[in-house]
């Protein structure tokens, strides 16, 4: 299946139609091979969506599999600039591979909205007024745990990461607004898939509750591993591990764990109801939060296009800050460094039919922006 | 001139000839491919050094590779951050390319030295596995070690510059790494047919003969390595400088994998071969990418035909059976 | 640290030699008989995890899965055995690298194809799941246990196989000297298939086994299957033995290591966040620094022929 090329302009018609409108080329790059695969197909997903639901033909999407290495992130980000000659770049899952495209990316005149990843460097002294996040901030989910674990009145909290930046982030994000006490706090190996020696720890602790970030397959571990251990004690964590996509092989053992996420299927608004109606139709599976990002950066996208040229890049930028488009998570907006200030909801991991999902429980954070606004000078 | 040569020649008409088909096919991302397949070729002529002269099956080449990388990338990143590399003697990073690539070569051979010292205790398949599981060790060490960004990796914002060039513009950057190549080249050819090269090969077909004229076989296989661990660094500083971004990713092992995969199809021991390898692998890469999300399986179908089928990879189909290597 | 907790410490030590156990003794029985050096032993763990999700999925029966595991993962290896393998014992290590290297390639995307890109469900059954009581009070989960058991079954159904039965005269004469096996009338490619599945299938199961625990998707094999190359290579290449009391070694070595070096390190400092990101740095390197101790200590391995 060559998905290159999804829609193809159909150039004239967009110049009789509506003569001022420019024709807007979007590079995709996202992870379509190898592990992590299901990330980058549910954001391409969603964004291409987007796009068939609004009709649109003055926009043209080229997507390319970065098979998750950021060498071959900045080869193709070259390729879609200097040949296809590209205006916008979106699509990347993961931060490191966004560390490498993003700077020079936006350095060289290109708008980058971002479907996933949005490090610290990119929101804080690294900010760029081309760069756009639409999903959240990295450390906003932890953030979000650490403040429903106050709420909720934990006292002793174990906590754990992998040994990586974004593992140092998300436990540094979940301190920041955790007032309780630490039962202990560990670094695991980036990819580690047996967590006895870490659930023998949390068990002699005397912990009161248990945050954990370890996403994709080493979540899928975790919670396996936590579940035979004989271990009862109430678990956070952020969205990652809860996500459509790697529910369904996490099974029982994630019952009842509460995650926090920005968006969830069952959010109550008709933007969010037709997104999860067409997705389902169209792909014939349930949206993940990937999805999700995906479909509003797309929206996003048409939003500032309906306002301005996007060869005059100040109103260009201009329209995408004002976020004048219906996001399937209800309200967002932009703070100060183009990271979205938006609700920070508790999920609750549920059993429907046959299918394991997720229904909102509560808010943790109200129009949370993020830590970082005060260190961006633009 | 017998038909490797004429083989040789074409290719280096080739890679000189790019540039001008690119810019005037107008596709000037060709160029950019064409610089990845150049420091590839790099990268794998340093293995063959190893791997075709010496007979060492080094698995874990990706070390040397990221060290270049790393070194491109620490010294940039002090310099694009004013800060100082060794706050106590106030040694300041540096973009000046020259100092980068002895930097890079430097700290590659001594950690093929230290590599080295401990791996050529062993032969044959040991040392295959040795190599591999050493750059493990130092794939996670480089992830799990805060201070240079770990698995987000390190983004140069600007491509390091060279005395009297504008590395900015591509075409003057892909003859730069050209440049480089053709050198090392030049000095793999001429170390091939020295003195030292000649006790090398014997000390990969028949060590004991090397021992009777007073030499060591395991110390003129650990000079190989070394030298073969300092222009796979070069390679990475290259390669780092291609992306402006440098990450673990150059040092897993799947990098020693492919680095060894330009060598083997286009053959061991070629002069060429390497050069001929990574050419090919980049051009696989990018159209078969094209074909299917699914285009490794092919990739691999490829890889095992000429394995199976094709002995003495690309360059000994064309030009008949190895001289140098048997 | 309460011995209790070191004890527990010790078991999941323990149950992680075992399983890396079943990964190294096929590595090292197809190498001491064939003298191959097999990359692809991870996808063939991979397929075993992935053949068990299957089954499971589809019958609800753990042990049929594992039986599936086993046989799906055996048949992969002969398949691959009489279409590639047989073609790679008289080349060099160089060719054998390169070609399993693509079977990986291959292996991979292709169970991608297959089963998408979404990791698989597969569980403990209810009958091993939960934790049970040991003597002094240690909570230990019940699967766990039972992986240790069959792990140290499986070695020591493996030494029967090798010092009692007429395959096992084999296989020892296979390691021995190829072309006098051969001149006795021993149908040697017969031999070398039987061993390469019996390999496989052993790597199949540990995918199974282990999959119930973590997670069934592409590319679980290669970490694996670089931790049993350092397992032999610590145990001696070719020697089932040396797989056994290497692959103990470097579970119990990269265990404790964990939990101890993060707390050794904040001995020496104030700040504990800082000294448990090094000590973690410093622990996945654990078993890299003993593979190098024991080779400078013994080049061929604890139990290797001397070269």
């Amino acid at each position: 299946m060559n998905m290159k090329t999804l829609l193809a302009a159909a150039g004239l018609a967009a110049l009789t139609a509506a003569g001022a409108e420019a024709q807007v080329k979007v590079g995709m790059i996202t992870t379509l091979s190898g592990g992590g695969a299901s990330l980058g197909i549910d954001t391409r997903d969603g964004f291409m969506l987007a796009i068939e639901m609004a009709g649109r033909d003055d926009i043209e999407v080229i997507v390319e599999d970065d098979q998750r290495k950021p060498d071959v992130a900045v080869q193709l980000s070259d390729k879609m600039i200097q040949s296809d000659q590209v205006d916008v770049l979106t699509g990347i899952v993961w931060s490191n591979l966004a560390m490498a495209v993003v700077p020079s990316a936006t350095a060289q005149g290109l708008f980058y909205l971002s479907t996933n990843a949005a490090p610290a460097q990119l929101a804080g002294p690294g900010c760029h007024p081309s760069y756009f996040s639409v999903s959240y901030q990295n450390d906003n989910l932890h953030e979000a745990a650490g403040a429903h674990a106050t709420n909720a009145g934990y006292e002793n909290t174990f906590i754990l990461a992998p040994n990586y930046p974004a593992g140092h982030d998300s436990l540094n994000g979940f301190k920041r607004f955790y007032e309780g006490g630490l039962a202990g706090e560990i670094y695991t190996e980036l990819g580690q898939t047996d967590y006895a020696a870490e659930l023998a720890q949390i068990r002699a602790s005397g912990a009161d509750s248990i945050f954990f970030f370890l996403p994709g397959g080493m979540g899928i571990s975790f919670l396996k591993q936590y579940a035979d251990s004989g271990i009862d004690l109430p678990v956070v964590g952020p969205a990652f591990s809860f996500d459509q996509g790697i529910l369904q092989a996490v099974g029982e053992a994630a019952l009842g764990v509460n995650n926090t996420s920005t968006w969830s299927k069952d959010l109550d608004n008709a933007a969010n109801a037709a997104f999860v109606e067409a997705f389902q139709e169209t792909y014939d599976r349930l949206p993940s939060i990937y999805a999700a990002q995906g479909y509003d950066t797309a929206n996003l996208l048409l939003s500032a296009m309906d306002k301005a040229d996007i060869d005059d890049t100040e109103a260009f930028r201009a329209a995408l800050g004002e976020a004048d488009f219906d996001s399937v998570r209800g309200g967002f907006g932009f703070a100060s460094n183009n990271h979205p200030v938006q609700d920070i909801y508790v999920r609750e991991v549920i059993k429907e039919g046959d299918i394991f999902t997720n229904k909102i429980v509560g808010i943790a954070m109200e129009d949370r922006a993020n830590a970082y606004t005060e260190e961006c000078s633009m | 001139m017998n038909r490797e040569a004429m083989l040789n020649a074409a290719v280096l008409l080739a890679l000189v000839a790019v540039p001008g088909w690119a810019l005037w096919a107008g596709e000037p991302f060709t160029i950019t491919l064409a610089t990845r397949a150049v420091i590839f070729a790099l990268a794998a002529v340093g293995l063959n050094i190893a791997l075709g002269l010496g007979g060492m099956v080094s698995l874990g080449h990706a070390v040397y590779f990221g060290v270049g990388g790393y070194a491109m990338g620490i010294l940039a990143w002090h310099a694009q951050s004013y800060t100082p590399l060794v706050e106590a003697l106030a040694i300041p990073g540096t973009k000046s390319m020259p100092v980068i690539w002895l930097v890079a070569v430097i700290s590659s051979a001594l950690a093929a030295l230290v590599i080295g010292v401990l791996a050529l205790r062993t032969s044959g398949v040991y040392f295959i596995m040795i190599t591999l599981a050493f750059g493990q060790m130092v794939y996670f060490f480089a992830i799990s070690w805060p201070a240079y960004g770990g698995e987000d990796g390190l983004s140069i914002y600007v491509r390091n510059g060279f005395p009297g060039l504008n590395t900015l513009v591509p075409v003057q950057f892909y003859g730069l790494c050209l440049m480089v190549l053709l050198a090392v080249l030049a000095l793999n050819w001429r170390l091939a047919r020295s003195p030292f090269g000649l006790a090398l090969n014997a000390a990969r077909q028949v060590p004991q003969r090397v021992e009777t004229v007073g030499l060591d076989p395991t110390r003129v296989k650990l000079v190989a390595l070394v030298i073969s661990g300092a222009v796979t660094g070069l390679a990475g500083a290259l390669f780092a400088d291609l992306n402006r971004f440098v990450s673990t990713t150059m040092l897993s092992w799947q990098m020693s994998g492919e680095i060894m995969v330009f060598v083997i199809i286009g053959g061991v021991g070629r002069l060429f071969g390497p050069v001929v390898g990574a050419g090919l692998y980049v051009i696989l890469e990018h159209f078969l990418g094209d074909l299917s999300d699914y285009w490794q399986v092919f990739l691999g179908l490829i890889l095992l035909a000429v394995v199976l089928f094709g002995r003495g990879g690309l360059v000994g189909i064309v030009a008949g059976r190895a001289r140098t290597h048997g | 640290m309460s011995p209790i907790l070191i004890a527990e410490q010790v078991l999941n030590g323990l149950q992680f030699g075992v399983m890396l156990f079943l990964m190294a003794a096929g590595l090292t029985l197809i190498f001491g008989v064939m003298g191959l050096i097999n990359l692809a032993h991870g996808s063939l763990y991979m397929i075993g995890a992935f053949a068990a999700a299957a089954v499971a999925g589809a019958t609800g029966s753990f042990l049929l899965a594992l039986g599936a595991a086993l046989v799906a993962a055996a048949l992969a290896g002969a398949i691959v055995e009489l279409v590639v393998i047989r073609r790679l014992y008289d080349k060099d290590h160089l060719d054998q690298v390169l070609a399993t290297f693509a079977l990986i390639l291959i292996f991979s995307e292709g169970t991608r194809w297959l089963f998408g890109s979404f990791p698989l469900y597969l569980d403990i059954p209810d009958w091993l799941s939960g934790p049970v009581t040991l003597p002094g009070g240690i909570q230990y989960p019940l699967y766990r246990l039972a992986l240790i058991c069959v792990g140290l079954l499986v070695a020591l159904g493996l030494w029967l196989l090798i010092t009692r039965t007429r395959v096992g005269i084999r296989i020892r004469a296979g390691e021995n000297d190829r072309e006098m096996i051969a001149a006795l009338g021993v149908d040697i490619g017969k031999l070398y298939t039987l061993v390469f599945a019996l390999g496989a299938g052993l790597a199949g199961l540990a995918g199974a086994l282990v999959g119930a625990i973590q997670s069934v998707q592409v590319g679980m094999g290669e970490p694996v299957l670089i931790l049993a190359f350092v397992v032999i290579v610590i145990g001696g290449i070719g020697s089932i033995k040396g797989a056994l009391v290497g692959a103990l070694l470097v579970g119990l070595t990269d265990t404790l290591g964990g939990i101890f070096l993060p707390e050794l390190f904040k001995l020496f400092t104030d700040d504990a966040a800082g000294a448990t990101a090094t000590g973690s740095a410093f622990a996945s390197m654990a078993i890299y620094i003993l593979m190098a101790a024991v080779l400078v200590w013994r080049p061929t391995g604890l139990y290797g022929a001397k070269a």
